[in-house]
């Protein structure tokens, strides 16, 4: 009998010192480290989404094939914010207070972006984002931008468009510079107006359209009848597709074209797209696939994009900013060698991390650093990198019309 | 304010004459069904859309010419426009509930849509697209006129048929008096399926010919409710014409205000010309 009692006190104090070591594992991190995001998987900015959940598969099926983080393998929960910031901000409350996700990834879209920097703010979480638009924005001092289009776009880019055409063997001396009313290129088009006017580039026209805007044809009328030497085209989605479809009709094409944000498929394959520009932070071309994690990545991209049916199966700036996010993220952590946010943010402050679109840095406004931004054209139904030399794709040049 | 020339002028009134072509063809369905059915459905513009996403596949997978699917698709839709108002009608849908069925409808074949095409952009590409002339330096699209005299000539027909015809006579007298009107014969149940058929077939033709001229994406169904609302409370509810000559007149508003302001005062102009009538006319609507 004394044998049995024994032998249960054992058991007991056996039990609960495993139920000790236990609690001990779960606090030190012993199961999945989990990241919690959004992604707008269903609405009007899923078709974009799909890109970024895409390459999140990717990754994280990588690091964990790598071995994880910390020694742990890495498990990413990924919420449909149905394209709604305010679906977003519930999420990422739900993110960190109900499911205690380890590490926070940022949505894709501006809006819900800044939806869930007011919750990581609110929680001390850091956040790094996939494609935030506009700098100013960004505020809190724990985001991190994937997209890295420095601190003033505004001011940057239209430089880096205007230096790429002054290249030319006939530099433009006109500009017609008609832009979507939709936040994230509306500041850039403004922008662009200034520095144009720095440059001596002569305005002759400028025209803000709604974002939805139907009509295209007397936008294109109007600009037909300015003859700029360049257009700069201030559009997301579809909308340069529609404006450049209204000049054919009228038997008009732009010697010069550059767009911000056109939705890259349609704009490759559509055929009075030829020539059109665009800016980008990466192609799937010399010298970016130079860099054997890039060249790895636009393998398995295409190949999962085209079995997930995408029409557009390349690696452009959304796959490549996605990417580099997720790449900032690892980087963070193992420098750190530890899942403290704080820690984390102090790092990358400090520090520069190697992505497939160049090395980032955080140390300048709004923790962006450089402007990477690049010009590309559809040249043969292919977008290819034009300007910066450095970054141009081989033996490619900015041809004109 | 510089003054246009009389090229650019005239280049954007066209434009704006064959837009009002597209939502007077739009319209014209909905109109009808809200002014005879007293049924707003607002899943005419689902319709309009799931017809376009199906003209697309029919072209660009099938390699069938759009105009086929002029003649194979408007059937189809009939019967489920027959479909459709039977189903109202065996739940005695009110007018003011219809709105809210036919929107429930209309988020359905949004997302029916999306699960079928995705959410990215669908350009259908043809040899309509490259089809112009021009006349006086004046560049005339051909898909877009195409569309412009077939709305004319629907609406022409449409209105012909209701004022010439007896089943015309009967559906109008059935929107005026139902109870009335069925004293004399008139069945109410057959001509409101028939009616509800046409308006739906009218939204096929629609999504055709919007499907050749613009490029889609389902979350474009609700951009443009507004505009053709307003086209067809100005035009006036259950008229045949009412809305094309509306459509056209906003439409032409639009590109004047693109042309001589900027394009940014396009989409007050349809709310303002909207606004004007219900306060100077308002029996009107």
């Amino acid at each position: 009998m004394l044998n049995i009692k024994r032998l249960a006190a054992a058991a007991a104090v056996a039990l609960g010192c495993a139920g000790l070591f236990s609690a001990q594992a779960v606090a030190q991190g012993s199961g999945p480290i989990r990241i919690g995001g959004t992604l707008a998987l269903t609405g009007p900015l899923s078709a974009t989404a799909l890109v970024h959940k895409l390459t999140g598969e990717i990754y994280i099926e990588d690091l964990n094939s790598r071995g994880g983080l910390l020694g742990r393998k890495v498990e990413w929960i990924v919420k449909d914010d149905q394209s709604k910031p305010e679906v977003a901000r519930t999420l990422y409350e739900q993110l960190v207070t109900s499911d205690k996700v380890d590490l926070l990834m940022g949505p894709y879209a501006t809006g819900a972006i800044l939806s869930s920097i007011g919750v990581a703010q609110r929680y001390n979480k850091m956040i790094i984002s996939h494609t935030m638009g506009i700098p100013a924005l960004a505020k809190y001092d724990m985001h991190f931008p994937g997209w890295s289009v420095g601190p003033k776009p505004e001011d940057t880019v239209p430089v880096t468009v205007f230096e790429g055409l002054a290249q030319l063997p006939k530099p433009p001396k006109t500009i017609a510079i008609v832009t979507s009313k939709f936040p994230s290129v509306h500041f850039l088009s403004v922008g662009a107006r200034e520095v144009a006017k720095k440059r001596g580039l002569q305005e002759v026209l400028f025209l803000e359209w709604e974002f939805g805007n139907r009509d295209f044809g007397p936008i294109a009328a109007r600009v037909k009848d300015a003859k700029p030497d360049l257009v700069w085209v201030g559009d997301i989605g579809l909308e340069g597709n529609m404006l450049l479809e209204a000049m054919k009709k009228i038997d008009y094409v732009p010697p010069l074209n550059i767009h911000l944000y056109p939705a890259p498929g349609p704009m490759a394959n559509s055929p009075e797209s030829q020539g059109a520009m665009a800016l980008t932070i990466f192609e799937e071309h010399k010298p970016f696939t130079d860099n054997p994690v890039a060249a790895k990545f636009v393998k398995t991209f295409n190949e999962r994009a085209k079995a997930a049916g995408l029409p557009y199966t390349a690696v452009e700036t959304q796959a490549a900013a996605s990417f580099s996010a997720w790449q900032i993220l690892e980087a963070a952590v193992r420098a750190t060698n530890s899942l403290d946010d704080r820690k984390m943010a102090d790092w990358l402050k400090a520090n520069q991390v190697d992505t497939i679109q160049g090395k980032l840095r955080f140390d300048r406004g709004n923790n962006y650093g450089d402007d990477l931004m690049r010009v590309k054209q559809v040249q043969d139904k292919n977008w290819v990198t034009v300007w910066p030399k450095e970054w141009a794709a081989p033996g490619a040049t900015i041809k004109t019309r | 304010m510089t003054l246009p020339s009389l090229n650019l002028l005239a280049q954007s009134i066209l434009s704006g004459i064959f837009l009002g072509g597209m939502y007077g063809l739009i319209g014209l369905g909905l109109g009808l069904s809200w002014g005879l059915l007293r049924q707003i459905n607002l899943a005419h513009f689902g319709y309009v859309f799931l017809s376009g996403y199906l003209c697309y596949q029919m072209t660009q997978y099938w390699g069938m010419d759009p105009l086929l699917a002029l003649l194979i698709l408007p059937p189809i839709f009939f019967g489920i426009g027959v479909v459709q108002q039977w189903a109202l009608a065996r739940f005695r849908i009110t007018p003011f509930n219809s709105l809210l069925v036919t929107f429930g409808l209309t988020v359905m074949i949004e997302s029916l849509i999306q699960w079928i095409w995705t959410a990215d952009f669908r350009k259908m590409q043809t040899h309509y697209n490259e089809l112009k002339f021009s006349v006086g330096g004046i560049f005339v699209p051909i898909p877009e006129l195409f569309t412009l005299l077939l709305a004319v000539g629907l609406a022409f027909a449409i209105w012909a048929a209701m004022r010439f015809t007896d089943l015309g006579k009967a559906m109008r007298a059935m929107a005026e008096d139902a109870p009335i009107a069925a004293a004399f014969g008139i069945n109410e149940r057959g001509l409101s399926l028939l009616l509800s058929g046409l308006c739906v077939a009218l939204a096929a033709v629609a999504g055709i010919c919007f499907a050749v001229i613009f490029t889609l994406t389902p979350t474009q169904i609700f951009s443009w409710v507004g505009v053709v609302f307003a086209a067809v409370m100005l035009g006036g509810l259950g008229s045949a014409l009412g809305p094309l000559v509306a459509g056209i007149i906003i439409g032409v508003s639009e590109a004047i205000a693109m042309v001589l302001f900027a394009p940014s005062w396009a989409p007050i102009v349809s709310f303002s010309l909207l606004i004007m009538m219900l306060l100077f006319r308002p029996g009107r609507a």
